[in-house]
């Protein structure tokens, strides 16, 4: 199993490319936070969300994303979020748990 | 989502001005993300409810769909869904936070 993860792209590669097709950024920089949250308590519990064990066991469950892209400008914060959420969804359905956005229009300051 | 689950949320988001839905409780957060907007409220001194959704996983469910927003916190004011971590923190850092709240009337601090 070690060697069938090794052998596949990880999440931040998906999250990456992904990200990269839907909006051309100008800056893309992920960062893969799960080490800093593989103890608390939502990681642990069991019932309905017993899947978080398995994204838990290998990390990949928490990240943070700064993106910049002219797709974001005129946008509200909500308008960005929802739209990086929904090219993320099969993400969030395979056990990622959180994801910090910071999203910018280039003519923002970041 | 159960027909149950989204007249609870609507009730929850009608009867309190400010609604947050987070890991644990105001007094015990179980969630860095969580803890960090229940710090923001406190700090401004806003009177604020909360719904614990690791003690409901109905509610945890239910509520992402009701948003369609993915991650826990999530934050109403006034029956509307405002953001998570990031955005309120982001609008709390701005100001707009105190402006939204100084325009819906709900008492508050602002940021000193």
């Amino acid at each position: 199993m070690a060697f069938m993860q090794s052998e596949m792209p990880s999440r931040a590669d998906r999250l990456a490319a992904c990200l990269t097709a839907a909006f051309a950024p100008v800056l893309l920089r992920i960062t893969d936070d799960s080490t800093r949250h593989a103890r608390h308590a939502a990681m642990r519990e069991d019932g309905p969300n017993a899947r978080h064990h398995g994204a838990a066991a290998d990390g990949q469950t928490h990240y943070s994303v700064l993106l910049v892209s002219a797709a974001f400008a005129g946008q509200s914060r909500l308008a960005r979020a929802r739209a990086v959420h929904a090219v993320l969804e099969a993400e969030f359905a395979g056990g990622m748990h959180a994801l910090g956005l910071t999203l910018r229009a280039p003519e923002e300051a970041a | 989502m159960s027909q149950d689950i989204a007249e609870k949320i609507k009730t929850e988001i009608t009867a309190n001005p400010v609604m947050l839905y987070m890991k644990g409780t105001a007094a015990f957060p179980q969630c860095g993300f969580s803890a960090r907007l229940v710090q923001i409220l406190k700090h401004m001194n806003v009177p604020f409810q909360t719904a614990n959704v690791l003690e409901d996983p109905a509610l945890r469910d239910g509520i992402k769909q009701f948003s369609s927003w993915p991650t826990i916190p999530q934050l109403y004011i006034q029956g509307e869904f405002i953001g998570g971590s990031d955005i309120v923190t982001e609008m709390f850092q701005s100001g707009e936070l105190a402006e939204l709240l100084a325009a819906k009337g709900i008492p508050h601090q602002a940021a000193a």
